[in-house]
């Protein structure tokens, strides 16, 4: 009984929650009033046109760039006035647009620059087996400089670099951005893979159609505000969305 | 010409070489750690010799006058530019991070203008000699070289393999090498960027006494000494490649080389105008510098 | 304070100086700021644009030296002789900048290519002590006992020294305007703001720097022949070197890098530091220890240094355009000195 009584009062609280958020830089305004969750274990996408603020808004989470008002809480802990380099130890991991490798470095020093973090070293090993086991490619490169590898294994190697520290939320902006459409195909495969072996997943992208298949549920950001939000079969579903993002 | 012939083959124009290749090893040492800050904070230091200067003076002075055992006095010179470093960057360079380079170069020129300054009113104009001499090895009957030469030749080996080491091996190491490439993803790495400048900064400065400490063996100090190795030592730098440790290295043998050939066939200073204008000719063939990676 | 009118009276209560009674030493203080003035002015009027030379020192030395060797040696009069300086330091110039504007070396690098050129000078200075005299100095022969408009000597008399000065430093404050108001200005400030963007709307950005750089250089030139006919004497540390290529630039950023009046205000600043310290703390030496002193000649430097540091960090603009923008209450543009960062 008392078990049960107990589940009852459980509210679920999301693992990231972003509310009432403002971004700008001067007298530019970027996000207006932005309020977004994420829950343990899902995997959600946040979609719009380009220059929407969809980059900004994962800079904002990852401590990038600095928030004007409103709150970043990563399970319970405000984040909003946290320093980028201490975020990432509350296991918030960003693979950044572009990728951004460290592309004079091979690709294990790139990976252990992932494990930078005092309290991420004892586990260097164990991780780096991990990232090889589910990209056995970085392995074979493993001594490749980063720089002169294609741009589907370099948003592998960019993607191991961040689940070096064990992140419990991985945030990708534009993964698949830049990159062959046989490639992209490959990329979304493995948002697929990260999700199974149950890691939190925030993505950002323009590949519409391809997100909506692999996340659970989707917002959609136009000119820095919410327009809307819903599982990815509501937004499927939705004519608004087929108008404007899948030119149905 | 065959007088030109005679002295190219002379045994005097082979001791030359010799003492350029350790005049090499002392500017390899005095660049590096200008090359280090060059590469990770992207800064030039135009006072980084007149740190050198400093890491003499103290030396010199806690050897000469309070007579303290010339190795403690060097571990001190070296701390104590250390110290300089991290403050040059802590009070100046932080302020100037995201200013115009040009903009940093200056206020460095202005840390110039207040260590002579300094140096001027605490020891005056004199040319001040520590008076050591370790004599020299006669290589055979005719070649003879200075020991402090061959030592600091050694030393700067040593220091320049170390930090290569250090450089490809740690995590620290690492971060250094990573920054000058990406600076403001370091964050996501964890990396606390401003403490990984002055941690640079300090490791910066304190090489320059390092290189303090070899020079003071070998020459007197003067408050203006800075104005003789400073420019020497940007010039091996640029031509290294900025940042690039191995070029960096290389350079600094070609230059000490053209400085000795130079002062061989006519006065040192021609030496100095030879590498000069090498340098300057050089960056017209390649900006980038001579080992420069293509971008 | 920039406007042509003050700059007019200014130079008319400069001429009138010698009739209400200034002579001598204040005078020749007046005379040194004045061809200084000229020199730093030369250098702004690249400097403001991103060009920053620590080169400056060469030309000055160039202008000084070859001017006398060749009134040494050939018995060249300076009205022919100073013309030669100045062309071949224009050549100079040109030789240098040409292959570092075609290969985009900008930034600091520009600045450490000129400072290898400074330091080059120098050494071909010291290196031919046999007729430079090397770092001693070197001295152009009087010609003859006293006035000589034909070798430009006045020994003992001030006075028309101060109306040369007067006339080059007035020369330089137009040359300053000229180019603020042409056309050249605004593709300057579009090549220091970005080369690519400028070359692709037609500006021709190899040909606007060397054009603005020779004149920089040919106007230093000119303040170094100046200053050994003045002084009667020069040396590699006085006029050349990478001391006063650094003492150039830190007058110019104290006075102010985007006003007319700015690199006067540097001189007058910078000299007048040294005079005053010099007269008020001396160059007493006191023996603290056999080897540690409070040497009063090094107070200069050493306050050079804090004040050119304060000004980098709080006044990029200089004293002359802080006070400009604190009187307009304007919000100026960008504070720092433009460059175009090297990639």
């Amino acid at each position: 009984m008392k078990y049960l009584k107990l589940q009852k009062v459980k509210v679920k609280i999301a693992m990231l929650n972003v509310t009432n958020l403002n971004v700008g830089y001067g007298s530019f305004q970027a996000l207006f009033n932005i309020d977004i969750d994420v829950n343990a274990g899902e995997a959600v996408a946040v979609i719009g046109p380009n220059g929407a603020g969809k980059t900004t808004l994962m800079r904002a989470i990852s401590g990038l760039m600095p928030v004007k008002s409103g709150t970043i809480n990563m399970e319970g802990t405000d984040v909003t006035k946290t320093p980028a380099h201490d975020i990432v130890k509350l296991g918030i991991a960003h693979v950044p647009e572009h990728r951004r490798l460290f592309p004079r470095m091979s690709v294990e020093d790139n990976l252990r620059m992932g494990s930078y973090a005092p309290q991420f070293r004892a586990n260097y090993h164990k991780r780096l087996d991990f990232v090889y086991s589910l990209f056995p490619r970085m392995q074979e490169r493993r001594n490749q400089l980063a720089g002169t590898m294609s741009g589907g294994e370099q948003q592998m190697c960019a993607i191991g670099r961040a689940l070096m520290s064990d992140p419990k939320i991985l945030l990708m902006d534009e993964p698949s951005a830049g990159l062959a459409p046989v490639i992209v195909q490959q990329v979304f495969d493995l948002i697929n893979k990260i999700k199974s072996e149950g890691l939190t997943v925030l993505i950002v992208e323009q590949n519409v159609k391809q997100v909506l298949k692999v996340v659970d549920r989707a917002y959609i950001i136009e000119a820095g505000s919410l327009k809307m939000g819903g599982t990815s079969s509501e937004l499927l579903g939705s004519s608004e969305v087929q108008k404007a993002y899948l030119g149905m | 010409m065959a007088e030109f012939l005679d002295s190219l083959f002379s045994i005097f124009f082979i001791e030359t070489l010799m003492n350029g290749l350790l005049l090499g090893g002392i500017l390899a040492l005095l660049s590096v750690g200008l090359n280090l800050i060059f590469g990770v904070i992207d800064v030039v230091w135009i006072c980084y010799a007149e740190i050198i200067m400093v890491g003499m003076y103290l030396i010199f002075y806690l050897n000469n006058d309070l007579g303290v055992h010339i190795i403690p006095s060097m571990i001190a010179g070296i701390l104590f530019s250390g110290l300089v470093g991290w403050l040059t960057h802590k009070i100046v360079i932080a302020r100037l991070i995201d200013a115009a380079p040009i903009n940093q170069l200056i206020a460095t020129g202005g840390l110039l203008f207040f260590f002579q300054g300094a140096a001027m009113i605490v020891f005056g104009i004199e040319f001040r000699n520590m008076g050591v001499s370790l004599g020299s090895l006669a290589v055979s009957e005719d070649i003879y070289l200075s020991w402090t030469r061959l030592i600091s030749f050694a030393i700067s080996g040593l220091i320049v393999v170390a930090l290569y080491l250090f450089l490809s091996r740690s995590y620290l190491g690492a971060a250094i090498r990573a920054i000058s490439q990406d600076k403001e993803i370091m964050s996501l790495m964890g990396v606390d960027t401003k403490k990984l400048y002055l941690l640079t900064s300090a490791i910066g400065g304190a090489l320059a006494g390092l290189g303090g400490c070899l020079l003071v063996l070998q020459y007197d100090v003067h408050p203006f000494i800075g104005l003789s190795f400073g420019p020497i030592t940007f010039i091996i730098c640029v031509m290294g490649g900025l940042g690039n440790m191995v070029g960096g290295f290389i350079a600094a043998f070609i230059f000490s080389e053209l400085i000795t050939i130079g002062g061989y066939f006519a006065e040192i200073e021609w030496g100095y105008v030879l590498a000069f204008v090498f340098f300057i000719i050089m960056m017209f063939i390649r900006p980038e510098g001579l080992f420069a990676r293509k971008s | 304070m920039n406007n042509k009118y003050f700059i007019g009276f200014l130079a008319i209560v400069l001429c009138l100086l010698p009739l209400i009674g200034v002579q001598g030493y204040p005078l020749h203080i007046v005379i040194t700021i004045l061809i200084w003035s000229f020199a730093y002015t030369g250098w702004s009027i690249m400097g403001r644009f991103g060009l920053v030379s620590l080169g400056h020192g060469a030309f000055m030395a160039m202008g000084g030296y070859i001017t006398a060797l060749l009134w040494n040696y050939l018995g060249m009069s300076p009205w022919i002789g100073i013309p030669i300086a100045l062309i071949i330091t224009g050549l100079l110039a040109l030789i240098v900048a040409y292959p570092c504007f075609k290969f985009r070396i900008v930034g600091h690098y520009f600045a450490l290519v000129t400072l290898a050129l400074s330091e080059v000078v120098r050494q071909v200075i010291i290196a031919t002590r046999d007729y430079t005299g090397g770092s001693l100095g070197y001295t152009p022969e009087p010609h003859g006992e006293g006035w000589s408009i034909y070798a430009i000597q006045f020994p003992d008399d001030r006075i028309v020294f101060l109306y040369i000065a007067v006339f080059t430093w007035l020369i330089g404050i137009i040359v300053w305007r000229m180019v603020d108001g042409s056309m050249s200005r605004y593709a300057l400030e579009a090549i220091s703001e970005d080369e690519d963007a400028s070359s692709a709307v037609g500006v021709q950005v190899t040909r606007e720097k060397l054009k603005i750089t020779i004149l920089s250089a040919v106007m230093t030139a000119f303040a170094g022949a100046l200053y050994c006919q003045y002084q009667m004497f020069i040396s590699p540390d006085t006029i050349g070197g990478v001391g006063i290529s650094l003492q150039i630039v830190f007058a110019v950023v104290v006075g102010g890098i985007y006003s007319s009046l700015g690199p006067t205000v540097g001189a007058i600043i910078t000299l007048f530091l040294a005079e005053i310290l010099r007269v008020s703390i001396g160059t007493a030496t006191v023996n603290l220890t056999e080897n540690l002193t409070i040497n009063a000649a090094g107070f200069p430097l050493f306050i050079y240094g804090i004040m050119l540091i304060g000004f980098i960090i709080f006044l990029p603009k200089g004293i002359v355009g802080g006070l400009s923008d604190l009187l307009s209450k304007k919000d100026g543009q960008s504070l720092d000195i433009k460059s175009s960062k090297a990639k």
